[in-house]
This record gives C-alpha cells, sequence and structure tokens, in this order.
C-alpha cells in the first residue's frame, strides 16, 4: 500500500475520502451513461434510438407481415390533440413506411412540444428504425394551430419472428418552459 | 356491513378465523383471507404453487432450525445444571449446511425461472388495451385495428360520505369504479400500461397482473381467463394523496357479452355525439354537473367546492368571472400545477355540465348556463 | 487508574466540545432514542388512522407525511445512529484503544445530526406539507410533483450522508490503526469485524445517494432531465440509483446487529462463538452480495428477462450466508450453558424474529411470485421483521448487555424481561397480521382500506400501541438504572462474557486503555 501520510489515520481518511468522491462521480459519469446505453441496447423501456437511422440497402421480406400499432398519450397538462392518422399498420420487414401523427395546439399561444417513443415488446426496440421523426427535436406550433408530423420508419428484417405486433407509444410532453436550455433530445 | 360488535367478536376469535379462512382461500379476496389467492389464470395457479412450494420448503426448514433451538434452549440451560461444551467449529458441518442450502435453492430456481418465462410471454395477444394511470384514476383503451379506439376513464365510485364515516360503508368499499374495464373470457389480452404524470402501477391479484405504469415509457403485461366474474385490485405504487383511492375493477364476461358491450360503448360514444348538439335546461345540466364534478374536481376541490389540493371554488375569481375563462381553464387545465386539462376526459356535454355546475353551487350564483355547442366552439377557438 | 488525568469539562460544554468516544457514544445512543420516540410517534399516528376503515383522524395527504417521515427518521434518526453510538462506545474499548482515531471529527459527525433532523421536522409546518413521497422518494412524485420542502429534504439528505460518512471512516481508521499490540483481524471480536464492513459499505453507497439527491435537486432547480422522460430522462433510472444505494443500506441497518447478536448469545451461552471464520467470511460475502441485487426491488418495473433473472438468482444466493449465520448462532447454543437475562432474551428474539424475516426475504426473490407480493403489505410485514425484530430489538440487546458497564449499575431484570415480553407479544401482533393482508391484496402506503382487511388491521394497530408503550418501559428502566439502580463494581458483569471491554474496572473510566492492554496470544477471539 502507498503511504499518503506519516500519520496512518490521516492516511485512511485520505484513501476513504477519495473512495467517497469516486463513487459520487462514478454516479454521474458512470451509472447514467451506462443505463443509456444498455437502455438503448437492451430496449429497456422500449427506448429506441434518439437519432435517425441510416437505411442499409435491404432486402424487403414480403414472407411475413408485422402489424404496427400506433399509441398516443399526452403527459399532464399538455392540452394539445395529439394522435396517429391510422391506428395501426400492417407492414414487411425491410420495406419503408410512411405515417404521419395529427398535433392540434388549442391554446391561444405558441407552445413547444417533446413525443417521446417508447416500444412494446421491448426487445423490438432494437429492431425499429426511424428514418424520419418528428421525436428528434422539439415540435414548436404556433397559438391554435394544426400540423401534420411526418414518421418514417422500417422494421428490421433481423426481426424475430415470433413477434408479430409491435406498438409504438408516443407520450407528448410540454417542454416550451425548457425550449430554451440545452436539453438533451432523444 | 360491518356493525361494530360483529368486527370486535370476531377479534376475539382471530385466531380460530385465520384457520378457517385458510381453508376458504379458492374463492380469494375473502374476509380475512390469510394466503395468496391462485387467482382465476394459469400464470396465476403457477405463481400460488410456486408461492405454496417455497413457503413449505421455509416452513419445514424453520422447524428444523427452531426446533433444534428450542430443544437446546430447553436441555442446554444452566439452571438444570448443564455443563458448557468447548467446541467451536466442524469445518465438515460448516460445508455441509454451506453446500446443501446451495442445492436446495437450485430446486426453487427451475420452476420460478419458468413461471417467470411465461409471465414475459407477451406475443400473440387477440387484444391490446392501453392502460393509463392518471393522478387518481385509470383511463382504458381498447386498441381498434379498422375504427375508433374506445377509451373512457375508470373513477373510484365510492361516495365522500362512506369514507368520512358519515354513511355505512359498502360491500365494495374503495374497490368500486364507475366505469369497469370489460374483458371477454377465453382471450389472451395484452396490456399496455404507460401513466400521464407519475408513477403507478396496475394490480389485479386475481389475474396476477402488476405493471408498473411509467410517464413517457410503455409496458406489457397480459392475462387470460376462463373463469367469468368481476375482479378488484388497486394501485401499488405511492402515486400522490389519493394513492389508495384509485381502485381497478375488471368484469370478465363472456365472449357474446362483450362483443354486445363493446357495441353499446360505440353507441354510447355516438350518442354523445348527439347529446352534443342538443341544448340542455338549468335543471338537466346542474344534476350531471353534480355528478361530474364529485367523480372529476371533488378529490382536490373539495365537496363544498372551499378547495384543498386545488383552490377553492366556492366564490373564486374563476367560478364566478368570465366564462370563456373558466372554460379555458376546465379545457386546458393549468400547465405546471395539479390542475389537469381535462379536455380530452370529459366530453363536451359534461364538460359543459361541470362548468354550469361550479358557477351555480356552493353559493356562486351566476345564473349562467353552458351548452355542450359552447364547449365545442371554445375548443374550436 | 484514571486518577492523574482529567475526567470530563463541567456542564453543557463537555457535551458540545467533547471528544472523549464514551461521551460522543451516549449522545449518539440518546439522540437516536430520541427519534425512535419521533419515529414511533410517526408510527403511532398511522397505526391510529388505520385501526379502523374509513378516514377518521388524519388526511390522506398528511398520512402520505407520515408514512414518509416514519421511514426516513427510522432508518436514519433512530437505527443507524444508534449503531454508531454503539460502535463509538464499545470499538476502542473491544480492540484495546484509548479513543477513536480521529476525535474531532467524531465531535462534528455527531453535532451535525440534530440540526439536520430539525430541519427535516420543521418541514412539517412549511408550505405544502412535508415531504410525501414515501422514504424511497421515486421521481417525478419526489421531483415535478414534490411540495416546495423538497429542497430542505435533499438538504437533509445531504447532511445525513456527511455525518455517516465521517463517521464510517473513523470507524475504519479506528479499527486499522489502532488495535492493541496482538490484536490481529482474526481476533477481532465480531462486532467490531460487522462494523468494519459496514463502514466500507457506508463509504462506497452514501455518496450514491447524495448523488441521486443532487440529480434530483438539478432536475427541481437547473433544468435538468435525468429522471424525466421529457427531457431525454427516465425515472427509472431513479429506481436503479436509488436501489444501489438502498440495497447496501440494508445490509448496512442489519450487519452490526448480527455483531451485537454474536456477542451477546456466547457470553449467556457461556461457550465461545461457532464458526468465528465463516461468520466473518459470511458477513464479508453479504456486503459484496448486496451490491449486485438491488434491482430486486424493481420487477414490476418492466425490466428485460435476463436481467430479472440475474437479480433473482443472485438474490437467491444471500440465503446461503445469512443461512451460516443462523446456524452458527445455534450451534453456539447448543450444548452451552443457558441463562436467560434481558439481553439473551432479546437475542433469542431476534433470532426468531429475523429468520421469519430471512424466509419472507427469500419468497419475496422469487421474481414470479414478486409480482403479487410487490408493494403490498406482505413487504411491509417482511421488512419490519428483519428492520426491528432485527435491528431494533439487537440494539435493545447491546443496551441491556453493556447499560452496566457503561453506568456500574445493574437494570432491573424483572422490569427488562418485562418489556422483552411485552415487546414480543406487541411486534408479532403489530406484523404477523401484515403478512395475512398483503396476501390477500393490500397495497402498502394506503390510508384506507377495503373492509375484508379490517380486522387484521385492527390487531396489527393494536399491537403497535402495545409495542410502542412498552419502550416507554424501556427507558424508565434505563433512566432508573442510570440514577438509581443497584451499584456493581464487578470487571465482569455477565460471568460468560469475553472480551476487552471486559477487562476494565465498572463502570468504565472516562479514558481507558491508554497503555495499550496485552493480549494473549493463544487466547482466540473473544
Amino acid at each position: 500500500m502507498i503511504r499518503l501520510s506519516a500519520n496512518p489515520s490521516i492516511d485512511t481518511v485520505i484513501k476513504l475520502v477519495a473512495v467517497a468522491v469516486a463513487m459520487f462521480a462514478f454516479v454521474f459519469v458512470v451509472m447514467v451513461p451506462l443505463y443509456n446505453v444498455l437502455c438503448d441496447a437492451l430496449g429497456i423501456n422500449g427506448k429506441t434510438s434518439g437519432e435517425a437511422y441510416t437505411a442499409v440497402q435491404a432486402r424487403v421480406d414480403e414472407s411475413r407481415t408485422v402489424t404496427v400499432q400506433f399509441v398516443a398519450t399526452n403527459n399532464e397538462g399538455m392540452p394539445w390533440e395529439f394522435g396517429p392518422s391510422v391506428t395501426a399498420m400492417k407492414v414487411h420487414p425491410g420495406a419503408v413506411n410512411d405515417t404521419v401523427f395529427h398535433a392540434r395546439n388549442p391554446l391561444p399561444q405558441a407552445m413547444v412540444a417533446q413525443a417521446v417513443p417508447s416500444v412494446s415488446p421491448a426487445r423490438a426496440a432494437e429492431y425499429f428504425h426511424k428514418t424520419e421523426c418528428f421525436c428528434f427535436n422539439h415540435q414548436p406550433l404556433d397559438g391554435d394551430s394544426a400540423a401534420e408530423m411526418p414518421l418514417q420508419f422500417i422494421v428490421d428484417q433481423d426481426l424475430p419472428r415470433d413477434i408479430r405486433t409491435i406498438t409504438l407509444s408516443y407520450t407528448i410532453f410540454d417542454v416550451t418552459d425548457m425550449a430554451g436550455g440545452p436539453v438533451a433530445v432523444r | 356491513m360491518f356493525s361494530e360488535a360483529k368486527r370486535l367478536s370476531k377479534l376475539a376469535l382471530g385466531p380460530v378465523l385465520m384457520l378457517l379462512s385458510a381453508a376458504a382461500l379458492a374463492a380469494g379476496g375473502e374476509v380475512n383471507q390469510v394466503n395468496m389467492s391462485p387467482g382465476v389464470t394459469e400464470v396465476g395457479r403457477q405463481i400460488y404453487s410456486l408461492h405454496m412450494i417455497i413457503f413449505w420448503i421455509c416452513t419445514v426448514i424453520g422447524i428444523g432450525v427452531f426446533g433444534v433451538m428450542f430443544y437446546s434452549i430447553y436441555a442446554h440451560r444452566k439452571s438444570r445444571g448443564h455443563e458448557p461444551a468447548t467446541f467451536h467449529e466442524s469445518t465438515k458441518v460448516e460445508i455441509a449446511w454451506t453446500v446443501v442450502p446451495f442445492f436446495i435453492l437450485i430446486a426453487m430456481a427451475v420452476p420460478a425461472t419458468s413461471t417467470l418465462l411465461e409471465i414475459y410471454d407477451n406475443d400473440d395477444a387477440d387484444m391490446d388495451i392501453v392502460v393509463t394511470g392518471y393522478q387518481w384514476k385509470w383511463k382504458y383503451e381498447y386498441l381498434n385495428e379498422d375504427g375508433e379506439n374506445v377509451s373512457f376513464f375508470s373513477n373510484l365510485r365510492t361516495p365522500q360520505s362512506e369514507i368520512y364515516n358519515s354513511e355505512n360503508k359498502g360491500e365494495h368499499y374503495l374497490l368500486e369504479v364507475d366505469e369497469p374495464l370489460v374483458l371477454p373470457a377465453d382471450t389472451k389480452v395484452r396490456f399496455l400500461v404507460t401513466a400521464n404524470d407519475v408513477i403507478h402501477s396496475w394490480w389485479v391479484p386475481q389475474l396476477a397482473v402488476k405493471k408498473d405504469a411509467i410517464p413517457g415509457f410503455i409496458n406489457e403485461a397480459w392475462t387470460r381467463t376462463d373463469v367469468e366474474g368481476v375482479y378488484r385490485g388497486q394501485c401499488a405504487e405511492l402515486c400522490g394523496k389519493d394513492h389508495g383511492f384509485m381502485p381497478i375493477v375488471v368484469n370478465v364476461v363472456s365472449q357474446d357479452e362483450y362483443q354486445q358491450w363493446l357495441g353499446e360503448k360505440q353507441a354510447e360514444a355516438a350518442q354523445i355525439k348527439q347529446l352534443m348538439a342538443q341544448t340542455f335546461t338549468m335543471d338537466e345540466l346542474m344534476e350531471r354537473g353534480k355528478a361530474v364534478y364529485e367523480r372529476n374536481c371533488l378529490a382536490c376541490h373539495g365537496g363544498a367546492g372551499e378547495g384543498g389540493v386545488g383552490t377553492a371554488i366556492a366564490g373564486s375569481a374563476i367560478a364566478t368571472g368570465e366564462l370563456s375563462g373558466h372554460l379555458n381553464i376546465g379545457i386546458n387545465g393549468v400547465p405546471g400545477t395539479a390542475m389537469q386539462a381535462f379536455g380530452g376526459q370529459l366530453n363536451d356535454v359534461d364538460m359543459a355540465a361541470v362548468i354550469t355546475y361550479q358557477r351555480n353551487a356552493f353559493g356562486n350564483n351566476m345564473g349562467d348556463m353552458v351548452q355542450p355547442i359552447d364547449v365545442f366552439n371554445h375548443k374550436k377557438g | 487508574m484514571g486518577d492523574h488525568h482529567h475526567g470530563p469539562a463541567k456542564g453543557i460544554s463537555r457535551w458540545l466540545f467533547t471528544t472523549n468516544h464514551k461521551d460522543i457514544g451516549t449522545m449518539y445512543l440518546w439522540f437516536s432514542f430520541a427519534m425512535f420516540i419521533l419515529g414511533g410517534f410517526f408510527a403511532m399516528v398511522i397505526r391510529a388512522e388505520l385501526f379502523q376503515p374509513g378516514m377518521q383522524l388524519v388526511e390522506p395527504a398528511f398520512f402520505n407525511q407520515m408514512t414518509t417521515l416514519h421511514g426516513l427518521v427510522m432508518v436514519f434518526g433512530a437505527i443507524m445512529p444508534s449503531f454508531v453510538g454503539l460502535a463509538n462506545w464499545m470499538i476502542p474499548m473491544m480492540i484495546g484503544a484509548p479513543d477513536m482515531a480521529l476525535p474531532r471529527m467524531n465531535n462534528w459527525s455527531f453535532w451535525i445530526l440534530p440540526p439536520t433532523f430539525l430541519l427535516l421536522a420543521s418541514t412539517l409546518f412549511m408550505e405544502g406539507g412535508a415531504p410525501a413521497f414515501g422514504w424511497t422518494f421515486y421521481a417525478p412524485l419526489s421531483t415535478t410533483y414534490a411540495p416546495p420542502s423538497v429542497t430542505f429534504f435533499i438538504f437533509s439528505v445531504h447532511v445525513l450522508g456527511l455525518s455517516s460518512i465521517m463517521g464510517s471512516i473513523n470507524i475504519i481508521a479506528t479499527v486499522m490503526n489502532m488495535r492493541a499490540p496482538g490484536m490481529t483481524y482474526m481476533k477481532m471480536p465480531l462486532f467490531v469485524w460487522t462494523w468494519l464492513i459496514t463502514a466500507f459499505l457506508l463509504v462506497a453507497v452514501m455518496p450514491v445517494l447524495a448523488g441521486a439527491v443532487t440529480m434530483m435537486l438539478m432536475d427541481i432547480h437547473f433544468g435538468t432531465s435525468f429522471f424525466s422522460a421529457a427531457g431525454g430522462g427516465d425515472p427509472v433510472l431513479f429506481q436503479h440509483v436509488f436501489w444501489f444505494f438502498g440495497h447496501p443500506e440494508v445490509y448496512i441497518i442489519i450487519l452490526p446487529a448480527f455483531g451485537v447478536v454474536s456477542q451477546i448469545i456466547p457470553a449467556f451461552s457461556r461457550k465461545p462463538l461457532f464458526g468465528y471464520d465463516s461468520m466473518v467470511y459470511a458477513t464479508a460475502s453479504i456486503a459484496f452480495l448486496s451490491f449486485i441485487v438491488w434491482a430486486h426491488h424493481m420487477y414490476t418495473v418492466g425490466m428485460p428477462v435476463a436481467g430479472e433473472l440475474f437479480f433473482m438468482y443472485a438474490t437467491m444466493l444471500i440465503a446461503v450466508p445469512t443461512g451460516v449465520k443462523v446456524f452458527n448462532w445455534i450451534s453456539t447454543m447448543w450444548r452451552g450453558a443457558m441463562t436467560f437475562e434481558t439481553p439473551m432474551l432479546f437475542s433469542l428474539g431476534f433470532l426468531v424474529l429475523f429468520t421469519i424475516g430471512g424466509f419472507t426475504g427469500l419468497m419475496l426473490s422469487i421474481a414470479p411470485s414478486d409480482f403479487q407480493y410487490h408493494d403490498s403489505y406482505f413487504v411491509v410485514a417482511h421488512f419490519h421483521y428483519v428492520m426491528v425484530a432485527g435491528a431494533v430489538f439487537s440494539m435493545t440487546a447491546a443496551v441491556y448487555y453493556w447499560l452496566p458497564k457503561w453506568c456500574g449499575r445493574m437494570y432491573n431484570e424483572t422490569m427488562g424481561k418485562t418489556h422483552f415480553w411485552i415487546s414480543f407479544v406487541g411486534f408479532n401482533l403489530t406484523f404477523f397480521p401484515q403478512h395475512f393482508v398483503g396476501l390477500a391484496g393490500m397495497p402498502r402506503r394506503i390510508p384506507d382500506y377495503a373492509l375484508q382487511f379490517a380486522d387484521f388491521n385492527m390487531m396489527s394497530s393494536i399491537g403497535a400501541f402495545i409495542y410502542g408503550a412498552s419502550q416507554i418501559l424501556f427507558l424508565y428502566n434505563v433512566i432508573a438504572t442510570i440514577v438509581a439502580g443497584k451499584p456493581t463494581s464487578e470487571e465482569k458483569v455477565w460471568d460468560g462474557a469475553e472480551g476487552l471491554e471486559w477487562t476494565v474496572p465498572t463502570p468504565a473510566p472516562y479514558h481507558t486503555f491508554e497503555t495499550p492492554p496485552k493480549i494473549d496470544p493463544a487466547h482466540a477471539h473473544s
């Protein structure tokens, strides 16, 4: 053992304080990032990647059809009307699909929204690729106006064959207050 | 009804009743039930047998351990003149009682693993229901791939008078709702569980389903039962003030009854659309408004509009102020406070009624009426 | 010895500025007892409201404040400081040290506690009320939806953490550097061993708790989104961080209790502790396992199935070292010559009830069954068997065991035994029926319940009042002993007791072991 002080008790104190500080730092520099990485990798909470997927040249697997359901939830205090234009789509793995969600801000003032995606079953999350999604960015809407928010996605052809239904849920949050700040968006 | 005397006499009979009710387990949700109920699903029965296996293993080990201990307490006491031995270790014995429990644990882990995999098998559901936790109620939305989703809120139905003891408590005190979740028997139902505000947890013991409802994320669970009946549960995760007052009632009915119920629900939605064009009298609005108020507003604003978590309605500047301001708050809520946007929770008829009620009750006397079309127009801007 | 030394200073400054391990230990013990009474008062409010169905005494919002404060005060104010107090008193005397290694830090780590709990209790009178989100304070209930007093709560947790870390560093420094010559690690009394391991756990996980509340603070006041989905965070992350602290915390509470019982059972069995080495290894393995089982508190949160399985298997493994401990205690008693004075009674009460709590713990570790147990009263029953019958019973045993050494007077044995039996009956009447209502489907943390749970809840409330009242007897017995107990000057108050603390005069002088004691190399651990 390296001695950091001639007084053995002080030596112990220095080392233990270092451990305590390291554990405090551990929370921020290891646990939080590690959790996010694991979530993306394992689809914990059905989290999907926050970045646009670059489509690779893939063969469309027409031998099977997967049902993709769309669910929309307004978080508390979010007055927008928000929902999918269709409740479900039947798609082939590998194919590029387009749909839109409708949003309307009924309030007189402009607002900013953030949609948070979540995929169920969670193990389907890593096979669900969004090439274009309104959830990548904050969505501003002027007072008393409506918008169509596009979504383009691909279901990976490597999707396990026993998964036949995928549910994509969006929860829409009012982020007008935090829109100015540097917020990580996924 | 529970009279005081009856309960006290039962209390005295406590231990006897424990044994008696142990025999009546299968029924579930019983008075003085002492054990888990196997419930009405295959998963529930598996969980129950797992629970019992481990309970009995623990009991047997417990009898052995405590038997040795109490024998020792009896036989090896100084007052009996027992001389202390001096041994203080035995490698063989110590290895044995490290290794043997390890194998017992492996024996437990095998059925536990298979049951867990069964619980996680969410595939191939026949229908999907989105369950959303709100402070403090549940919303159910039946996903319909080729039409409009059926969706409604399920509120506590027990009146405040029972909770605050001014009336006798009913049989299903705190476990009754205005609109139960209706499920068809013999159908694999997938629940997509999420929340609107804080974390809740959807728990129905008889269906062996408990899943946390997390705002922003979606969780899944499933159930399937062939036993028709009414199953009751509660929110299991502390979610604020009225955590104890957001029960779950599930009504499992035959396929036919389910289809009929679904048809009625859709017709009801259509009817509401018709009602929206209608003009109501003050009395009609007040009567409907009172019921809506008690279900949706009372928890925060008080039974006499005196306020609580929410501001007072009685004499408030909003309820006695300009109508459009009142409508705006009812429909859109107040962001950043506990006042939710009820525009998406109440239909226009109920919204019109409750706003009218608030303006003309608790000593407020505005005398104005709100019609559904006013709400509709307000929403349109 | 000791005559040529200055004794304690006079008046209040003795307590304010003392660096004496015995004074500080005494203050910790009295403070924790005061907190035990306060937390117990909150529990009485809870049980009084739950005496009957319907809302009678308090409003639901206040009920939630009571459950929250009861948990926080009992865990951080009563149990943890009481064992720190015991460590202060006993560790130097057990290892032949003149005092703790860092006496001044010792004083600070105590004196920051009382103001902190005053602050925490004062939140009850603040706008919006005290924290009402449970002692586990899950986000977003404790962030976006919290009352304004949450900021004071966060500050309190920070200071409590600081106090615990300072106390632990002191204990580690003392044990590592201050042992008398010849007192090797494997000769240390088991109480010292369990505390050494506990202190390492504390240094490792209290900063994690501090991290969790710091993230809350940043989310609430500085616009970050660690726990808010809207900004890319995740409320479940909070639970992972909290339980990464929380599960070791549970063992922080119970390990010193193991240590106490491992001192007392041999003394009253008049036979050395069975399997000393395996006790040490079992304690260390429990401590290690505590870091890899946290998510068993979160089986219903929606983890991938592989995660569930990992945490289930790891949790089940804890049964092995815990079983070893129970078997060792019983083997210690086996063929001894037992007597049943109050400390022994409380230790045996601990042994029986803790084992029951261990069994229910094993049941809870089974993930599929936990889908039915989770957040029900079954869990409440389980952890009170471990926390109250485990930690509090063993702490009570410790007070009766060492009180004669501390003050040179014997407590009233009849009153002590009465205290035990009333506690034992009251405790079981309170918590045993909670297993039943939990299995029957009663969720925890609810202020009112369905009618089928009424009888068992009434039993539970009656039991709680009995258990609560028995603590008044305890308080009376302790004060009566200090003031007017029968004087004793025997060094070995208990004929079967072993260890250096029994070689100093009774009552223990203000300064002990200023010259290190000689330790018989042939003599085993105590």
